[in-house]
């Protein structure tokens, strides 16, 4: 599977995709600067985590706006898979690739801890070498992860099988609508989560719960 | 032509800044205040000499990327 990770300025969880894309996939991920104009031909981009651009005006608004965004919204409309995670959900948020916004964390404190994440469906090529419903371990690092929708738009990702991640037993840590975690457009090929999967994929990182989405992809690409 | 833009959550999203705010006026005494709600202002230098043409740029502006229309509503001022 070849892979593509977008580097912004203030990026900071990009190299801990890399590690966690190169494991799974046993390839090198392209490092794509965010002022570049095109995207390579791979079956995964992915949108790190991070502080682009400081979080001015709100997180993930300037980067939704950078050159490459353009591209990604192209290929993601032809099907690409895109994985957004962290600043990258709020990026794909703030582009239009997923509905909804990401607010400030209801309990206003940046949280960087671990929780409980449900895998609401396993229908999905981010989900399908989990159990429908498994709970399963996953970090969580962020200040604006406060997933809101308006109540026509809940309703239809409900409704549609879009919510893919839930925080469960009561481990939401920002106050999230609906507890979610992490959405999918309503083609299938994009997904966003605050949580960090890259962060728990070897045993040096004290389990490896997250390897299950990287190989999701993995064994849908194959 | 300067022109001032707000831009505030909209009715009914969750604001906990504002919330924090209320309450530190509240422990500061204050009790006249009933609710407050942040938001944002920008100050804006427009090259337009007409009006009309300034306020149409400026509400492509807000919706393009002052304002988050999910979350957030925008109101502009010229001066």
């Amino acid at each position: 599977m070849k892979t593509a990770v977008i580097v912004f300025p203030g990026s900071n969880r990009d190299r801990d995709m890399f590690r966690a894309l190169e494991l799974v996939t046993g390839s090198r991920p392209q490092s794509i600067w965010h002022a570049d104009a095109t995207l390579p031909d791979v079956d995964l981009v992915v949108v790190p985590g991070g502080f682009s651009y400081g979080d001015y005006l709100r997180s993930g608004a300037i980067a939704a706006r950078s050159p490459i965004l353009k591209d990604l919204v192209a290929k993601a409309a032809q099907g690409v898979t895109v994985l957004g995670v962290c600043n990258g959900f709020q990026i794909l948020t703030e582009a239009g690739l997923l509905p909804g916004a990401l607010m400030r964390n209801a309990g206003l404190n940046f949280v960087c801890k671990e929780v409980l994440l449900e895998t609401v469906t396993d229908a999905t090529r981010f989900s399908l070498k989990f159990e429908k419903g498994q709970v399963w371990r996953c970090p969580v690092a962020h200040h604006d992860g406060n997933y809101f929708a308006d109540a026509d738009t809940l309703k239809a990702l409900e409704d549609n099988g879009q919510v893919v991640f839930r925080y469960a037993n009561g481990t939401n840590p920002n106050g999230s609508i609906n507890d979610i975690a992490g959405i999918m457009n309503g083609a299938g090929n994009v997904l966003g989560m605050m949580p960090h999967p890259e962060n728990l994929v070897e045993p040096l990182h004290g389990g490896t719960d997250g390897r299950l989405l990287f190989e999701s992809l993995l064994s849908k690409a194959a | 032509m300067k022109a001032r833009v707000t831009v505030t959550l909209k009715n009914g999203v969750l604001d906990p800044q504002g919330k924090a705010i209320e309450g530190a006026l509240g422990g500061l005494g204050f009790d006249g205040v009933a609710s407050v709600r942040q938001g944002k202002v920008f100050d804006v230098e427009m090259r337009h000499t007409e009006a009309a043409a300034a306020q149409a740029e400026l509400a492509e502006i807000c919706e393009k990327l002052l304002a988050n229309t999910v979350i957030e509503d925008y109101a502009i001022e010229l001066m």
